[in-house]
């Protein structure tokens, strides 16, 4: 004779799901976290390695002081006007002997073409300067740069820079890396007042 | 009388609620699968700068989190910037133990990936931040990332 089998009450089960649901929805988060990626330089080394000779014409500099005021190229600048002085000063598109001096370079995809190739930009700011000033400088240069090598890639591939992504894109990203190498130096800060 | 109410007492079917455990089990496995653990309880007052030159992290496995502002409880721990690494202040000499810490929990071939996370409020002035960068070079930890939120920081600076 066969027993009855009991039937097994599930109505307690939403209430499990709903408790285990809501603990996963207070211990998570779910943004994703974003920034300005960089890389830091390596300490040097116990040697001093040798002063690398750069010519006045190719460095920007760009200073920041504790009242979060710009001075590029020895003058007082608006953080607005950042990023054309920068491109300009990247691209040289005048031949402005004060601009840096161009060299011909043979790139994959272009040919011979000038490029600014030993310039350097130098940020430099306090250490009063506040964090924000510091992202919005170190956003500008970023921008100018990434703008130029747009501008430059929409031209050649007809796709943006970012848009070049993958195995197949590698050799065309070195090249528009090539003619617009992206050299940002950080100097230690100093406590310059002002 | 309406055309509606027909009759007098017709006794409603009682919804079936048997699906109900489904919806919510379902419910529950996107919210697993979409979100991540909360990393750390906050003890700095963070809010982040604004840039619109920004890229996101790619693997959560490989970010550590470094955080600096200041203390939420001003009455005990006053109102300097401090850096807070895991669940606690820290120096930022500590910083080294808890990057090699870190890069011991990776497997091997990550190591190189790893990337630091500064997770810094804006406010805060860049002599402590200098100190911290100083650090992750000795530590050779030397991928990093400015978290900010997305925006026009020309217009986030002008605004205060």
């Amino acid at each position: 004779m066969a027993r009855e089998i009991q039937e097994i009450n599930a109505g307690s089960m939403a209430d499990i799901a709903f408790l285990l649901l809501i603990f996963f929805l207070v211990s998570t988060t779910m943004d994703t976290d974003s920034g300005i990626l960089t890389k830091l330089p390596p300490m040097p080394e116990e040697t001093p390695d040798e002063q690398v000779d750069v010519k006045e014409r190719n460095i920007f500099v760009v200073l920041v002081n504790r009242n979060d005021q710009l001075l590029v190229e020895g003058e007082l600048m608006d953080i607005k006007d950042l990023r054309v002085a920068a491109k300009e000063f990247i691209m040289n598109p005048s031949d402005d002997p004060d601009l840096p001096a161009k060299e011909i370079v043979e790139v994959e995809y272009f040919g011979p073409v000038e490029v600014t190739k030993k310039h350097v930009i130098s940020l430099q700011n306090d250490r009063g300067t506040s964090y924000e000033m510091y992202i919005a400088v170190q956003n500008e240069i970023s921008a100018a740069y990434n703008e130029l090598r747009d501008n430059l890639s929409m031209s050649k591939f007809d796709v943006k820079f970012e848009n070049l992504t993958g195995d197949d894109n590698k050799d065309k990203r070195d090249a528009v890396e090539d003619i617009i190498p992206r050299n940002i130096s950080e100097a230690e800060p100093k406590n310059v007042g002002g | 009388m309406s055309k509606f109410r027909k009759g007098g007492k017709k006794s409603v079917a009682a919804i079936t609620t048997a699906s109900l455990p489904d919806i919510i089990f379902m419910l529950l496995f996107f919210f697993m699968v979409t979100t991540v653990m909360r990393e750390v309880d906050l003890k700095v007052d963070y809010k982040p700068a604004t840039a619109n030159q920004t890229k996101k992290l790619e693997d959560k496995a490989l970010v550590s989190y470094i955080y600096i502002g200041k203390p939420l409880n001003k009455k005990i721990f006053g109102t300097v910037p401090r850096i807070q690494l895991n669940d606690s202040f820290a120096e930022p000499e500590e910083i080294r133990d808890y990057i090699a810490a870190k890069r011991e929990e990776l497997k091997e071939i990550d190591r190189p990936k790893m990337t630091v996370s500064l997770k810094i409020d804006k406010k805060v002035e860049m002599g402590i931040v200098t100190d911290v960068k100083q650090e992750l070079r000795k530590a050779s930890a030397l991928k990093i990332n400015y978290s900010t939120t997305e925006g026009d920081p020309i217009k986030a600076i002008s605004g205060y």
